[in-house]
């Protein structure tokens, strides 16, 4: 037994002697739970998770002689917990509207019964590793959750429980470990948030992540087990993308993280998630999701936790061979959390207050992601996307910089598009994607071979009509040529017609891969059809007047990705409406020869 | 213990008093100093140890003879009496009655720092309040529950904004809102808190407000208590008593900087500009207290006040509130020099929750799209207006030189309105589509055909 020496905010100076870094603590009256983060002696310093108002010197104090851990198995899908896994809606019934200190709640229900499905390959007296499948629970009616062993058990296996009930905490399965100890298994085990769960090997991943939104999926794409940052200044629309992408994203099981954010974002999700359906399963979305929760009034120290409880639980999925998504929205709270700790501790700060070691505690959680060769010869994934909140909205900044150096798929939100209402606010300039080439292997095998084609002309064609407007920006759009014009009015069509996507709007919230190349490639052959026109001399004055422009604008509104022969129809009738100006300037060129002078 | 008097001050500097031999004493435990003179200061334990106490005094520290100051450690955070006499009294920055009436009577004492809404508890707001103001009814509507801050600047007339508010929030076919006002001023002048007052009086609201006034010459430090009082007393209210409360709070500015002077004090490492890294942190702990919860009748409405220093929105200030609050309404000193009021300049403002409690069943079916469209035209238009600038107005063509008037129209008729002109969301839209018209319709994109056909004056 040890006692507390002084209180600072959240740390909490010990006389402690015999404890290990990292050794989950519980101190004072109230019993407020903490890990111990620096030892000198028989002193140690922890911090604490919860508000360290009340406590006095003087008040006992106890190693508990755990690392902080969570707890892996059936219960964990439509939760919500806060930043070191208490389960928040247990919490609610039980302690009223506010958060109690010193509430100890199981994280995963005890009274429930699960109905756990034995493996038949698992027979007793056969040796048995970690990671390996016991069996099954059927979870939500989309998840089968799959009992694993826990990683570091290796043994005999003496018996498994045969089909039926079980709680978490039922005895499901014994095994003789090497020194000959017997483990006991059960329906799920612990694991310590702050050590990666281990798996066999690296796969390369291979399969895009679909979002459903077109800026990401056929601009800067994001492959499953891949890592993707959202920066952002305040309101451009990180938490709405996010949203967004943990809706319509076609892994298995998302984790959504709300690191140091609103709470009613939280609620946001828990209200219209049951609501939903999973485009990929027809299955309510909520079934498939998880919520780690520390908003941004609940204590500094649980917020610096929640990411690490975030990602080991989609570590744990992905072992059970699912394609995880983690979104942590903001990556910035967290590493303020850490700036937080840092400064109490005295540590030197380096840039903007952060301590040195930023850059590395970012890129080891990143390294968290990836494709997988799980444990027991499945493979699973954990995608990551990470909100950053650049102070001033200055991408300059610490987090932002290193963050950026770590991760392959960049989703730069700009101001200047969000204040003009273009949502999602992409900078389709300051953006960029490590994962293209990879991504068009899939798009061609799946889709259509021209995807890589068409992507890097609407590119071309978005950063000519940027030199352009500085053009115009200067002297005024009369000194372009018609070329020009015409590149201009085609750029934006691209931006209102396809890059533009509210997440509001019911029909083209989600657009499916199909819906966002048939769009990609109309818009793309309106533009090549009018430029072969001012080619042969019509004036962009004329073409830019043209019905067809409004209405194709209206297209990806009209149209449902479950819809998609109506828009095939209105596509087809694209060569049409130029005719009539075709005849007029081309008045030699039968129509048919539309079709030949098109690339 | 909370009837010794320790005389042991060891050290006082700026706000910080160093007791020494205090052992045992509660973090977060409230201070009571006496001085020589007899005069009592209230502080608060912000880090504790056997041998040494870090006390922060609310009234600071000027005057305070070491040897011949008493102190007692009260062992309970800092509290607030709480019970409907609330209603139609003043409190200074601490939360102590000075309208010159006895003491609030009550067993219900409740700690000033509150503690976090379970985010399970939490019920999502969605309830569209009509202020009255086009451009915030119209573009960037307000919810019952939510926190939408005013960004201004100096000289600017946010408080005329916020008292416009107050006197016209209501919810849309509620007759008289069964509504109180909360509200804290820190750092505001004398003048700025009459012209509130008079203006409660005025719209005959007086004794449904709560005041609680730290004004510019009072203690800075206390300046860290009185936004926590004042939210006490709002939760009290909303989810005790049931009202709908709105929480006006000016300035955040002088707020924040309380805060970091007392950060500098404690040696605190600075983030940006001076300012601690938790200034999010903290602001937030106040923010967050805005809301719905879940079977209760009653919420709390903020509308904090902030003038953004140098008018620069990227200040830490404007900056981190605009990350934690629900949006923003940024006045502008362009639109206000061109005698617009309220001069809301409406591209860099924002109401994030006015997605989910506008449109059909809350508003009109077509608000959604009407909001977007006015956005974008704007947006557009202000781009030629820019290049207007350029070139010169006559080299522009027709499509832009409509584009212009548009834009004029927009900021003389829609946002420009009468400090008492109270407009029906009807009334907004309908005059955002005569707005509208002015514009050829294939331009209009975000509005459906249907609701062209409907509402554009000029639609076929
Ligand atoms: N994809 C989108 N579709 C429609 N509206 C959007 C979209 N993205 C953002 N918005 C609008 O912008 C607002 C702000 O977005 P959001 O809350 O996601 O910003 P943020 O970047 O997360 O800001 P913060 O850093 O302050 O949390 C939303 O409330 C919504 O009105
Ligand atoms: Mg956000």
């Amino acid at each position: 037994m040890g006692k507390i020496l002084e209180i600072n905010g959240p740390l909490v100076k010990l006389d402690l002697p015999q404890t290990v870094l990292g050794e989950q603590v519980r101190v004072g009256r109230l019993g407020l739970v903490g890990e111990v983060i620096s030892r000198d002696g028989n002193t140690a310093l922890a911090q604490l998770y919860e508000d360290t108002a009340g406590l006095c010197p003087g008040e006992e104090a106890e190693g508990l002689g755990w690392p902080l851990s969570v707890e892996l198995g059936p219960g964990l899908l439509g939760g919500i917990f806060d930043g070191v896994q208490r389960p928040l809606q247990a919490m609610w019934e039980q302690s009223g509207d506010r958060i109690a200190r010193g509430v100890a709640v199981a994280s995963l229900p005890r009274d429930r019964r699960w109905h756990f499905a034995p493996d038949p390959r698992c027979l007793a007296g056969m040796p048995l590793v970690g990671g390996e499948v016991l069996g099954t629970v059927q979870e939500t009616e989309s998840i089968q959750h799959r009992i694993l062993v826990p990683p570091r058990v290796q043994g005999e296996l003496l018996e498994l429980a045969p089909e039926g009930e079980h709680t978490v905490e039922d005895v499901i399965g014994r095994v003789r470990l090497a020194d000959g100890r017997i483990e006991k298994l059960h329906l799920f085990h612990r694991w310590p948030v702050r050590t990666p769960r281990p798996f066999r090997q690296r796969d390369h991943a291979v399969a895009p992540l679909i979002t459903g939104q077109r800026i990401l999926d056929t601009f800067y794409p994001l492959l499953k087990g891949g890592k993707a940052a959202i920066p952002g200044p305040f309101g451009a629309g990180k938490t709405m993308l996010q949203h967004q992408v943990a809706r319509w994203c076609n892994a298995q099981i998302v984790i959504y993280v709300g690191c140091g954010e609103r709470g009613n974002e939280l609620t946001d999700v828990l209200e219209s998630m049951p609501t939903l359906t999973d485009p990929h399963t027809g299955r309510p979305l909520m079934e498939r999701t998880l919520l780690v929760a520390n908003t941004s009034n609940m204590p500094v120290v649980a917020r610096e936790a929640s990411i690490y409880v975030g990602i080991t639980l989609a570590e744990y999925f992905r072992d059970q061979g699912y394609d995880v998504v983690m979104v942590a929205d903001s990556t910035s709270r967290w590493a303020e959390a850490l700036r937080e700790v840092a400064g109490r501790l005295g540590q030197m700060p380096v840039e903007e207050g952060y301590p040195a070691y930023l850059g590395s505690r970012l890129a080891a959680f990143y390294e968290r992601a990836g494709r997988v060769e799980t444990l027991a010869g499945d493979h699973g994934s954990v995608t990551l996307i990470g909100a950053v909140s650049p102070p001033g909205g200055d991408f300059s900044e610490p987090v932002t910089s290193h963050t950026k150096e770590i991760i392959q798929t960049f989703w730069a939100l700009s101001k200047e598009l969000a204040d003009a209402r273009h949502y999602p606010a992409v900078d389709w300039l300051e953006s960029f994607s490590g994962y293209v080439s990879s991504a068009a292997k899939w798009w061609a095998d799946n889709i259509d071979p021209g995807w890589e084609a068409s992507r890097a002309a609407a590119l071309d064609l978005l950063a000519a009509s940027e030199e352009l407007q500085r053009i115009v920006n200067l002297v005024g759009v009369e000194a372009l040529s018609s070329e020009q014009r015409w590149t201009l009015e085609a750029a934006s069509l691209i931006k209102e017609g396809l890059l533009q996507q509210a997440a509001t709007d019911e029909v083209d919230s989600f657009a499916s891969p199909e819906k966002q190349f048939a769009l990609l490639t109309a818009l793309l052959d309106i533009y090549r059809q009018g430029m072969k026109l001012v080619k042969l001399g019509a004036p962009a004055r004329r073409l830019i007047q043209m019905p067809l422009l409004a209405q194709a604008r209206r297209w990806k509104s009209q149209h449902s990705s479950d819809d998609l022969e109506a828009l095939k129809a209105k596509i087809a009738a694209i060569p049409a409406a130029f005719e009539p100006l075709l005849l007029e300037y081309a008045p030699a060129a039968p129509s048919s020869a539309m079709e030949e002078i098109r690339p | 213990m909370k009837n010794i008097e320790f005389r042991t001050a060891a050290s006082a500097q700026g706000g910080l008093v160093v007791m020494a031999g205090v052992p045992g004493v509660a973090a977060g435990s409230r201070v009571q100093l006496r001085d020589h003179a007899g005069r009592v200061r209230s502080g608060l334990v912000i880090r504790s140890a056997n041998d040494a106490v870090l006390v922060e005094v609310f009234e600071g520290t000027d005057a305070l003879d070491l040897e011949r100051t008493w102190v007692r450690f009260l062992e309970e955070p800092y509290k607030l009496p709480v019970s409907r006499d609330m209603l139609g009294r003043v409190f200074n920055g601490s939360g102590r009655p000075c309208d010159g009436r006895p003491p609030v009577i009550s067993a219900d004492r409740r700690d000033i720092n509150g503690e976090p809404l379970n985010p399970a508890a939490r019920a999502y707001p969605r309830e569209f309040i009509q202020t009255g103001i086009s451009a915030i009814d119209g573009m960037n509507s307000l919810t019952r529950g939510q926190k939408l801050p005013i960004f201004s600047g100096g000289g600017l007339p946010h408080n005329r904004v916020a008292a416009q508010i107050v006197r016209q929030a209501k919810l849309l076919g509620e007759e008289a809102a069964e509504f109180v006002v909360v509200f804290a001023a820190f750092g505001a002048s004398h003048a700025d808190a009459r012209f509130f007052q008079e203006s409660f009086e005025e719209s005959g609201v007086l004794n449904k407000v709560v005041m609680f006034l730290n004004l510019a010459d009072e203690p800075v430090i206390e300046r860290l208590l009185t936004p926590r009082a004042a939210l006490t007393a709002a939760e009290y209210l909303a989810f005790d008593l049931d009202y709908h409360v709105l929480v006006v709070m000016t300035d955040m500015t002088a707020y924040a900087e309380a805060l970091r002077e007392v950060a500098v004090l404690r040696g605190d490492v600075p983030a940006r500009k001076g300012y601690p890294g938790y200034l999010y942190s903290d602001l937030a702990e106040l923010y967050e207290r805005a809301g719905r919860i879940k079977n209760r009748r009653g919420s709390i409405t903020m509308i904090p006040v902030l003038s953004m220093p140098s008018d620069d929105i990227t200040h830490p200030i404007p900056d981190l509130t605009g990350y934690i609050t629900e949006g923003q309404i940024v006045l502008g000193r362009e639109l206000s020099n061109q005698g617009v009021y309220p001069p809301v300049t409406v591209l860099p403002s924002l109401s994030r929750l006015m997605k989910d409690g506008i449109g059909k069943n809350f508003t009109r079916e077509d608000h959604p799209h009407v909001a977007s469209q006015l956005f974008a035209s704007y947006a557009k238009a202000l781009e030629v207006r820019g290049l207007a600038a350029i070139i010169g107005a006559e080299e522009l063509s027709d499509a832009d030189r409509r584009t212009l008037a548009f834009a004029d129209a927009f900021e003389r008729r829609f946002i420009n309105q009468g400090e008492d002109e109270d407009r029906s969301i009807h009334e907004t839209l309908n005059l955002a589509w005569d707005l509208l018209s002015m514009l050829p319709p294939e331009s209009l994109i975000r509005v459906s055909e249907e609701e062209l056909t409907k509402y554009h004056k000029g639609a076929a």
